[in-house]
């Protein structure tokens, strides 16, 4: 009598190593591939001014906005992309020129601002973030921090170009 | 009833709606707003004081202002309440007038604001029942049952509005203040069997 070739150890052992091999082969370009753009968060352009300047901080200090800039599809890191940030900080309302400010991504796609203490304003503590210039989609984003006590915070962005 | 016992529930009364004042007073976040987000920020914690204040006058459990008595005041303390409601949402407005849009139009990312304004129409609408609570004289049941359905809707939506704002009233006082207001209003509204068939007053 013939030997099965196909026991069922060495069927399990195949079946596993083909879905081990081949399942992550077919959904991680699938992934990239599909990165959908980030949509604008409600309320996320509320105060907004457009055409805040690039600043090395703004105002004393304290705090830190950081996030990431990728392009929607591949999630490729896009460099030099300039991102607006205004917040109601222990230095001003939101309204007020002195809380905006702009930074540019770096090769990485991150970007990080420094910028007075965010407090809580109008229920939340919360954060806005703009990307405008043209280029890519317009995206404003809200973040909230988890805890007012929190000293940064992070918002991502993926945009679509225009 | 005697003197110790009222004195005991006007103090309750009064802590109850004075802690969370005084709370909101020495709160830090004050540092860093303008008067007119300050006195914005206080008519809302004013008219979460009053709102505690009419369930009781209602029912007429403050002693020395049995309902009869206390109806007066009520309707008084009610005009009161809604002007705090308009000192708040036009305080707000001048404060940030794109957040306050969003929230009148139901647009807002925080979801207290929906609460809060939702709870602003059924105050006005239990305001301006009473105000023509005349035309009702032959239909003071449905008046009553209308009234108080509004006041209700007002009590839950301003007690979810209040409890999910991260704002100056702290935290304990501010639960205390809610919890007594929704239960004064349970109450009256049990006690008053708002939705009952009665004689007439005065039948």
């Amino acid at each position: 009598m013939p030997a099965i070739p196909f026991t069922r150890r060495s069927f399990l052992a195949a079946g596993s190593f083909a879905v081990a091999m081949g399942g992550p082969g077919l959904l991680v370009p699938a992934r990239a591939q599909g990165l959908a753009p980030t949509p604008s968060m409600r309320g996320g352009a509320n105060n907004y001014r457009p055409g805040a300047p690039i600043v090395d901080r703004i105002g004393g200090g304290g705090f830190w906005m950081t996030g990431t800039v990728r392009r929607a599809g591949d999630g490729a890191p896009l460099a030099g992309q300039r991102i607006q940030i205004w917040a109601h900080t222990t230095e001003g309302h939101e309204r007020d020129q002195r809380s905006h400010g702009a930074t540019l991504t770096d090769q990485n796609g991150e970007f990080r601002l420094e910028m007075p203490q965010i407090v809580p304003a109008f229920g939340q503590p919360h954060g806005h973030l703009a990307y405008d210039s043209g280029d890519f989609e317009t995206v404003f984003l809200r973040p909230v921090m988890r805890n007012a006590k929190d000293t940064s915070l992070s918002a991502h962005f993926v945009l679509q170009p225009a | 009833m005697s003197p110790a016992r009222s004195a005991l529930i006007w103090g309750l009364f009064a802590a109850a709606v004075a802690v969370p004042v005084a709370a909101a007073a020495v709160s830090p976040l004050l540092a860093w707003r303008q008067p007119v987000y300050i006195a914005a920020g206080f008519a809302g914690v004013i008219a979460m004081a009053l709102l505690l204040t009419q369930p009781l006058l209602a029912g007429g459990y403050l002693p020395g202002l049995p309902a009869q008595r206390g109806r007066r005041v009520h309707r008084w303390t009610g005009g009161a309440l809604i002007a705090a409601i308009a000192v708040h949402v036009a305080g707000l407005w001048i404060t940030s007038p794109p957040d306050m849009v969003d929230a009148l139009l139901f647009a807002s990312p925080t979801p207290f604001s929906a609460w809060g304004v939702a709870a602003m129409w059924t105050a006005l609408g239990a305001a301006l029942l009473a105000a023509f609570r005349a035309r009702f004289r032959r239909k003071l049941r449905i008046w009553r049952r209308g009234h108080t359905a509004l006041v209700s809707m007002t009590v839950i939506g301003s007690v979810a509005h209040a409890m999910m704002i991260e704002g100056t009233m702290e935290t304990v006082s501010k639960t205390v203040l809610c919890a007594c207001t929704l239960a004064a209003t349970g109450k009256a509204v049990v006690d008053l069997r708002a939705w009952a068939i009665r004689p007439r007053r005065g039948s």
